[in-house]
């Protein structure tokens, strides 16, 4: 599956990223997790507020961490 | 009753206690006389970012809070529901309470666009909301008092509500970079459910990461309140931006547009220009210039927006600031504000 963290580098954005590799390594899953830093590709995947989650072409999440055991349940259930 | 509010008002937000003891502390304590202009930059720099700091975690987290029911998806959904003037005033006042950093200026543009919003309603939402929020209001209410402060929020939703017709009336539709009406590739899925908690714990995450953001433009801004309150001759600001010269408010835009700060940090120096005598529509015009444009946020829109339309919205900002001031040096003096 393909995980897109979405953020211009901001703290949170970061602190997203390092969440969901960890959830990846965790669960064990063969996912591919690319980090998006482009103002205008994040905009054109249609995130309005960063950091934002895109799971397998899904927005699941904007403007917000989510809590990690949150993240885990959105890869669980997206595999 | 009337006693009681105005008692809260000196000691919450005015909080004349801090006042008090931080004169108190380098009178009585450190030693500097108080007829010094070190004591006068010294207690005005300590003061302000006590104060600052204090009020602003309590309102960012307040607000924060607040915002957690209104993100940027559900403006937008409510933003489609209506039309014509009344999307602009909609837009204006969401701008209001909708979280909002100028690094958020492109995907909000391009997101609402895409959504078929008028150009204008995302102006007009894109010109209040760095402009007018709770903590800014509520600050600016414990320095220049309720009235200036409801003014002030007043005029700037005006402020953003003609300025989006004015574009929506310009018909700039065509200004826009082509690429923004391309298909949205993502399909937009519910942000999951919030519980209290979890929005106690995003509130948190914002104050810590708008303090982070913000406690250097704060310190600046005390920092330069404090050497024109203390060391920069009154004579020499009333020369330049004082009631006599004309061009005073539009002096203060024209520096104040290209200039990048927070709003916190500017309502330092908005404090020590008034007390030095400068009128308050003059100071405003500065905070409001500040605030609304600057070069980094017109840089970024520049990607979205072909230059025709960023220098007509600029030039509606700049002019619109230019006539608040001057009506508030006008009205504040008969208001006996």
């Amino acid at each position: 599956m393909e995980i897109k963290v979405l953020g211009s580098g901001c703290a949170k954005c970061k602190h997203l990223l390092q969440m969901v590799e960890y959830s990846v390594k965790e669960l064990n899953l063969d996912a591919k997790v690319i980090y998006v830093t482009d103002m205008i590709s994040i905009s054109l995947s249609g995130i309005m507020n960063t950091p934002g989650l895109i799971v397998n072409g899904k927005i699941v999440s904007t403007g917000r961490v989510p809590r990690l055991e949150e993240i885990k349940e959105l890869l669980i259930k997206a595999e | 009753m009337a006693t009681f509010f105005s008692w809260l008002n000196d000691q919450l937000l005015r909080m004349v206690w801090l006042d008090n003891l931080v004169k108190w502390f380098f009178s009585d304590v450190i030693g500097i006389h108080s007829d010094t202009l070190l004591y006068s930059s010294l207690t005005f720099f300590f003061y302000d970012v006590i104060k600052i700091f204090i009020l602003l975690s309590v309102l960012i987290y307040i607000s924060s809070y607040i915002q957690s029911y209104f993100t940027v998806e559900k403006t937008r959904s409510i933003l489609s529901k209506v039309k014509g003037i009344p999307a602009n005033i909609v837009g204006s006042l969401l701008g209001t309470i909708t979280p909002f950093c100028s690094c958020s200026s492109i995907p909000i543009f391009i997101g609402f666009t895409k959504a078929g919003l008028p150009i204008g309603v995302t102006f007009s939402f894109l010109i209040s909301s760095p402009l007018v929020d709770l903590a800014s209001v509520v600050l600016l209410a414990s320095i220049f008092g309720w009235k200036i402060a409801l003014l002030y929020v007043l005029v700037g939703i005006i402020l953003a509500v003609i300025g989006g017709s004015l574009i929506t009336l310009f018909k700039m539709e065509k200004y826009v970079e082509s690429f923004v009406y391309q298909q949205i590739n993502g399909s937009v899925e519910e942000n999951g459910f919030l519980t209290k908690k979890d929005r106690r714990r995003y509130a948190l995450e914002q104050l810590s990461d708008i303090l982070k953001r913000v406690w250097k433009y704060v310190l600046i801004g005390v920092g330069i309140g404090a050497l024109i309150h203390g060391y920069i001759p009154a004579s020499f600001i009333e020369t330049v931006l004082g009631e006599n010269n004309p061009f005073s408010v539009i002096i203060a835009t024209i520096v104040g547009v290209p200039m990048y700060a927070d709003i916190f940090g500017t309502l330092p120096i908005a404090e020590a220009l008034v007390l030095k005598g400068v009128g308050l529509g003059t100071v405003l015009s500065f905070m409001m210039a500040v605030t609304a444009l600057s070069l980094p946020s017109l840089i970024l829109l520049k990607k979205v927006v072909k230059t025709k339309l960023l220098v007509v919205f600029v030039s509606i900002v700049t002019v619109g600031i230019i006539i608040i001031g001057y009506l508030f040096n006008f009205i504040t003096p008969l208001m006996g504000i």
